[in-house]
C-alpha cells in the first residue's frame, strides 16, 4: 500500500462550460481520499500539462462535452511526451463517440468514461492503475 | 543526478517530485534538502491568511503578476483543508491563478492540510526552501482561515499579510488575538463594498490600543483584488516591510528564531527516533505506563528509569 | 376548495381507510420502499385527497386560462387555438451546412428556427483564435461576421420565420447581425420575430460561456431591452433560463427559484436603467427543462407561471397583463439521456415532452436519442420532431386546457414548489439579489450539492436509471450514422476570415470599432454602434475585444 494520497488534476480543456461531471468527479475522488487539484474551465493543453507537472499529480482527468476531444486530448498527450511526463496516467470523460475511443487510446489515454459511467468505476480504475 | 542538482538546473519535474517527497516521506528528502540549503536565503517569503472568501488567491495572483512585470520570479504554495473524514481534499486555489500556470517564472503548488498540523508546517517550510533554492525571488504561502494552524504556517514567513473583507460577518472583535499579532500587513480586500471603511477603522483603533512598544505598526491597506486596485500599493507595503525587517535586524532575528526552532525540531525528532530504537519500539513505555497506572510508580520515576540507560550509553 | 366541514369528513374517512383497508394490506404486503419521493427529492404521500388542496382558492390560485395568475396557462384557448412552436435546436459546422439543416427542418413541418452557435462564437472568439482550436463548428455553427450570417439565413425569409438564438455574452452582436441580414432581405426590424437567450446570470451560475464581468454584462442586456422596445417590438429580448441550471444538477424547486431570481435581477436592472416595467416586461421570456418526473414537472411549470405573475404584480407593480405572463420555451432534459441503449431515450423524451405540453409550454425542443453520444443524426432529429407531432395530433392532451388541474396531487405539488421557490428567492434577496448570490457562489453550491446527491442516489441504486444501473445489456449495439463534424471546418473558417479581412473596408471597420469603444466608455446605448460595426463586417472577435478592453473579463471566484 502506498501511504500517500493519490493526487489527481481534474481539468476542463476547451471552451465548454458544462462542468457538472467534472465537479461530481472531483468530489467523489475527494471522498475516496484523493487530493484533487481543480483548475476550472477553459484550460489550454499547455496549462493542463504544466499544472500536472507542478502539482506532481499521479493522474490527469479531463472532461469535454463539445466534441473538441479529438483535437485537445491528443495535444495534451503530445505535450506530456515533450515534457517527459508520460508516466502521468491520463483519463478522459464526456460526450465521446465510441468510434473515437481507439484513436484516443492510441494517443495514450488510459481510459475514456462516457455519460452514465459511475464515479465508483473511475475511482477503482485510478486506484488499480496507480498502485501498479 | 540527484533531485537537488536537477532542481538547481531548473528542472521543474524534479522540483515537483522533491516537494512530494517532503510531504510524504520527509526523512527521505533530507539529503536533497542538505544539498539545496547553500542556495537558500535569497527569497522573500510572504505568508497570507484570512477567512474563506476574502480573496487571498486573487490577491496572490495579482501580486505575482505585478512581480512578473518587474521580472521577478514567484513561487506559490496554496494550502487548502483536507477532509478529516476521508483524508481527501479539493485543492481549488489555483483556479484564480491559472493564467500564471504556463509562465516559466512562476511555480504554483497546492497542498492539503492532511493529518497533522505540525507535519504541514514542516512540509511547507521545506517546500519554501526548495522554491528558494530553485531561484524564486518571492515565495507566497497561502492558507485558509485564521486559526492556530494558519498561525503556525505563516510563522515561517518573513512578512505576514492578514486579509479581511467587509460584510463577511467576521467582526474584527471575533478574530483571534493570535492572528492579529502575527500580521505585518492588514489587507482590506473588496474595499469597494460597503463597510470597508469601518473594517479599516476598527483595525486602526485596535492597533492604537496596542500599547506595547512597537517598531513596526502594521499598515491597513485597501484592495479590490478582482479589479487589480491597490495591488501596487500593497506590493510597496510588502517591500517597505522588507526594508524595515532588513534595516532593523528583525529579519535576522526572525530567521534566527525560525532556524532555532527548526534545528530543535530536528534534534527532538532525532532523539525521539533514537530513543524508540534504543527501547526497541514502544513496548517498553507501555510496560512502564501500566506500572504507573497501578500506582506502583510515579511518572517521574518511570521517565528517569527509561532515560537512565539511554543517557548512560 | 372544500369547506371545513367537508374537509373534516374526508379526513375522518381517510383515517378509517388507513386503519382498515390499508392496514390489512400493508401488514401482509409492505410497500416497495419506505419513503417515496419525486426526482427532486420532494416527499410523496401514498394518496392525495381534497384535504391536501383545502387551502386552494380557485379564483386566487388558479383563475381561468389567459387570466391572472395564469396558473392554467397564458392564453384563453391554449392548444385549441394554436399548437406550441416546434423548435428543434440545430446548427453545426459551417453556415452552409446549418442552412441546409434549417431548410430540411422547415420542410418537415417545424415552425420555428433555433440556432446553435459553436463555443468560440458564444465566447466571442473568431475561428482563428488560439482558444478556438478544435472547437470551431463543433456544438453549433461557426459565425465570425455578417458574411457568415448572410449564408446561414440565405433563402430563409426572415419576415416569415421566428428565430431563436442560443447566444448570451455576445447576444447583442448576433442580434445586430440578424438585423443587418434582414435589412439586406428588405425586412425591416419591426417585422422580426424571435428570441435571443441573452441570459448572462445563468452562464455564471451554471453554463460557463461568459465573457465580461456582471456589471457591464447587465448593461449590455438592459441596452438590448431598451433598443428592442423602440425598434423590435416582436423580439423576445431575453430567455431567462432554468434549463442549464437544471442540467447542472439542481432540483425542480431550485430551477424555478434561481430562474425567477435571475428574472427579478434583470427587471431591477432595467428599472434602474430608467425603463418602465411595462415597456420591457412583456418581451421577457423563459426557458425551462423538462425532466423525467412527469407530474412534478407539470406542477413545476404551473408553479413558475403563478409565482412569476405574482412577483410582477406584487413586487414590481406591473399594470400591463402581458408583463405578468410567463411565456416559456422547453427543452427535454439532456442530462436524462443515456449513452446506454440509446433507443430508450425516445421514450424518455416522449414523457418529458408530454410534461411540457401538459404544463402549457409555448415552444418545445425534443432531444434526439443519440445526443449522449454525439450531435444528432438527421434520422434521430426527425424522430424527435415526430414525437412532438404525435403528442400534438394523436394523444388528445391538447384538446382541453391544463387537463391536470384539480388533481389533488398536482395542485398540492404546484403549491409546494411555489412555496419552496419563494423561500429560496427570499434567501437570495437577503444575500443582495441574484447577482450577489452568484458572485458569492450561493447558487453554484446549491446546484452542486443537489447534483452530487443525485449521483450518489444513482450509484447506490436508490434510484433506478434503466439501462444504466439496472436492466443493462451485456453487449450494446451502437447506433450508426452519428453525425460527424468535418474537422476541416476550422481551416475553412480561418480562410474565410482572411478573405473577409482582405476584402472589407478596413477604414470603415476601424472607425466603427472606435465609435463602439467610445460608447462603451460612456453610458450611451451600445446597440447602435454594435449594429454599425456588424454592418461593415467587423468580426465578433474584434467587437468583443473592444468591449473586453473597456469592460475586462469575468473571473470565476467560487468553485466548491
Amino acid at each position: 500500500m502506498r501511504e500517500r494520497p493519490i493526487r489527481v488534476l481534474i481539468a476542463k480543456p476547451g471552451l465548454d462550460g458544462h462542468d457538472r461531471g467534472a465537479k461530481i468527479m472531483a468530489r467523489a475522488l475527494r471522498d475516496a481520499g484523493m487530493e484533487v487539484i481543480y483548475t476550472g474551465l477553459r484550460q489550454t493543453p499547455e496549462q493542463i500539462v504544466e499544472t500536472g507537472i507542478q502539482e506532481d499529480v499521479d493522474v490527469i482527468g479531463m472532461s469535454i462535452l463539445s466534441g473538441a476531444h479529438t483535437h485537445l486530448f491528443p495535444k495534451v498527450m503530445q505535450l506530456l511526451k515533450d515534457n517527459e511526463a508520460e508516466d502521468i496516467l491520463v483519463i478522459g470523460g464526456g460526450i465521446i463517440p465510441d468510434e473515437d475511443i481507439p484513436a484516443l487510446k492510441r494517443a495514450g489515454l488510459a481510459a475514456i468514461f462516457t455519460p452514465g459511467a459511475l464515479t465508483e468505476t473511475v475511482i477503482d480504475f485510478i486506484k488499480e492503475q496507480v498502485q501498479k | 543526478m540527484t533531485l537537488a542538482n536537477r532542481i538547481l538546473t531548473g528542472d521543474r519535474r524534479a522540483l515537483a517530485r522533491l516537494i512530494t517527497i517532503v510531504e510524504n516521506q520527509p526523512t527521505e528528502a533530507i539529503p536533497n534538502l542538505q544539498l539545496l540549503y547553500p542556495h537558500t536565503g535569497k527569497a522573500l517569503v510572504i505568508g497570507i491568511t484570512g477567512p474563506p472568501g476574502s480573496g487571498k488567491s486573487t490577491l496572490v495572483d495579482k501580486l505575482a503578476k505585478k512581480l512578473r512585470q518587474q521580472k521577478k520570479t514567484v513561487g506559490i504554495i496554496a494550502v487548502d483543508p483536507t477532509s478529516p473524514f476521508t483524508g481527501g481534499a479539493i485543492l481549488g486555489d489555483r483556479i484564480r491563478m491559472q493564467d500564471l500556470a504556463t509562465d516559466p517564472g512562476v511555480y504554483i503548488r497546492s497542498m492539503g492540510t492532511r493529518g497533522s498540523l505540525g507535519g504541514l508546517a514542516k512540509a511547507a517550510h521545506s517546500a519554501i526552501e526548495i522554491l528558494d533554492a530553485a531561484g524564486m525571488d518571492y515565495v507566497f504561502v497561502e492558507t485558509v482561515g485564521v486559526g492556530q494552524s494558519e498561525v503556525d504556517i505563516v510563522g515561517i514567513a518573513d512578512t505576514t499579510m492578514v486579509t479581511l473583507v467587509p460584510g463577511l460577518g467576521d467582526d474584527i472583535q471575533t478574530i483571534k488575538a493570535g492572528v492579529l499579532e502575527i500580521a505585518d500587513i492588514f489587507v482590506v480586500n473588496k474595499a469597494d463594498r460597503p463597510g470597508a471603511d469601518q473594517v479599516k477603522m476598527q483595525l486602526e483603533m485596535m492597533l492604537d490600543l496596542n500599547t506595547k512598544e512597537i517598531k513596526w505598526r502594521p499598515p491597513v491597506l485597501p484592495t479590490v483584488a478582482n479589479a487589480g486596485e491597490g495591488i501596487a500599493d500593497l506590493l510597496q507595503g510588502i517591500k517597505k516591510h522588507y526594508r524595515y525587517l532588513h534595516d532593523s535586524g528583525e529579519l535576522r532575528a526572525r530567521r534566527k528564531a525560525r532556524y532555532k526552532a527548526e534545528i530543535m525540531a530536528i534534534v527532538e525528532e532525532g532523539l525521539r527516533d533514537r530513543l524508540l530504537t534504543f527501547w526497541a519500539g514502544e513496548g517498553k513505555i507501555n510496560t512502564v505506563v501500566e506500572e504507573v497506572i497501578a500506582q506502583e510508580k510515579d511518572p517521574y520515576t518511570a521517565a528517569f528509569e527509561l532515560l537512565g540507560p539511554f543517557l548512560a550509553k | 376548495m372544500y369547506d371545513k366541514r367537508q374537509v373534516d369528513k374526508i379526513k375522518g374517512r381517510k383515517r378509517k381507510w388507513e386503519e382498515g383497508t390499508l392496514k390489512k394490506v400493508l401488514d401482509r404486503f409492505p410497500e416497495r420502499r419506505r419513503d417515496f419521493k419525486t426526482l427532486s427529492d420532494l416527499p410523496v404521500e401514498r394518496v392525495y385527497t381534497p384535504v391536501d388542496t383545502a387551502d386552494l382558492d380557485h379564483e386566487k390560485d388558479l383563475g381561468m386560462p389567459g387570466e391572472y395568475p395564469y396558473t392554467r396557462g397564458i392564453q384563453p384557448t391554449m392548444y385549441r387555438g394554436r399548437l406550441w412552436t416546434m423548435r428543434q435546436y440545430a446548427g453545426f459546422g459551417t453556415a452552409e451546412e446549418s442552412n441546409k439543416r434549417y431548410k430540411y427542418l422547415l420542410e418537415q413541418g417545424q415552425t420555428g428556427l433555433s440556432v446553435a452557435f459553436d463555443l468560440p462564437t458564444q465566447i466571442g472568439y473568431d475561428s482563428d483564435h488560439a482558444l478556438a482550436e478544435g472547437e470551431v463548428g463543433k456544438v453549433g455553427v461557426a459565425i465570425d461576421s455578417l458574411a457568415d450570417m448572410e449564408v446561414l439565413f440565405g433563402g430563409i425569409p426572415l419576415d416569415k420565420v421566428s428565430t431563436s438564438m442560443t447566444i448570451n455574452a455576445p447576444a447583442a452582436i448576433l442580434l445586430a447581425m440578424y438585423i443587418a441580414v434582414a435589412e439586406k432581405q428588405g425586412v425591416s426590424p419591426e417585422k422580426l420575430k424571435g428570441t435571443i437567450q441573452n441570459d448572462i446570470l445563468k452562464e455564471y451560475a451554471a453554463r460557463g460561456t461568459y465573457i465580461f464581468p456582471p456589471q457591464p454584462s447587465m448593461r449590455l442586456i438592459t441596452d438590448t431591452f431598451a433598443y428592442c422596445a423602440a425598434h423590435l417590438p416582436n423580439w423576445n429580448t431575453i430567455s431567462i433560463s432554468g434549463y442549464h441550471i437544471r442540467e447542472a444538477g439542481c432540483t425542480a424547486v431550485q430551477e424555478v427559484a434561481f430562474t425567477l431570481a435571475d428574472g427579478i435581477a434583470y427587471v431591477e436592472a432595467a428599472i434602474e436603467a430608467g425603463l418602465d416595467v411595462d415597456d420591457f416586461a412583456p418581451r421577457l421570456s423563459f426557458f425551462f427543462n423538462s425532466q423525467m418526473d412527469l407530474l412534478e414537472e407539470v406542477a413545476k411549470f404551473r408553479a413558475a407561471r403563478r409565482l412569476w405573475a405574482r412577483i410582477m404584480k406584487e413586487r414590481f407593480g406591473a399594470q400591463n397583463p402581458r408583463s405578468s405572463k410567463l411565456r416559456f420555451h422547453t427543452q427535454t432534459a439532456g442530462c436524462a439521456l443515456t449513452a446506454q441503449q440509446p433507443d430508450n431515450n425516445v421514450v424518455r423524451v416522449t414523457l418529458q415532452a408530454l410534461a411540457a405540453v401538459l404544463g402549457g409550454t409555448q415552444s418545445l425542443h425534443t432531444n434526439s436519442r443519440d445526443e449522449a453520444l454525439a450531435l444528432p443524426s438527421e434520422d434521430s432529429v426527425r424522430i424527435a420532431l415526430r414525437t412532438q407531432q404525435v403528442i400534438a395530433h394523436e394523444s388528445g392532451v391538447t384538446n382541453t386546457i391544463d387537463p391536470l388541474a384539480g388533481s389533488y396531487y398536482v395542485e398540492s405539488l404546484t403549491d409546494k414548489i411555489e412555496t419552496e421557490a419563494r423561500e429560496y428567492i427570499e434567501k437570495i434577496d437577503v444575500l443582495g439579489g441574484a447577482v450577489k448570490a452568484i458572485e458569492q457562489g450561493f447558487m453554484q453550491r446549491e446546484i452542486q450539492e443537489s447534483a452530487y446527491q443525485y449521483q450518489r442516489s444513482v450509484e447506490s441504486k436508490d434510484r433506478v436509471v434503466v439501462g444504466v444501473n439496472k436492466f443493462q445489456l451485456e453487449a450494446e449495439t451502437l447506433p450508426e450514422g452519428l453525425l460527424k463534424v468535418d474537422p476541416a471546418v476550422g481551416e475553412y473558417q480561418k480562410e474565410r476570415i482572411a478573405l473577409l479581412k482582405a476584402d472589407r473596408d478596413a477604414e470603415a471597420v476601424a472607425a466603427a470599432l472606435k465609435r463602439l469603444e467610445e460608447t462603451a466608455q460612456s453610458d450611451g446605448n451600445l446597440l447602435p454602434p454594435i449594429i454599425a460595426a456588424a454592418k461593415v463586417y467587423a468580426t465578433i472577435g474584434e467587437i468583443c475585444d473592444v468591449l473586453r478592453g473597456v469592460f475586462g473579463e469575468y473571473e470565476t471566484s467560487v468553485i466548491f
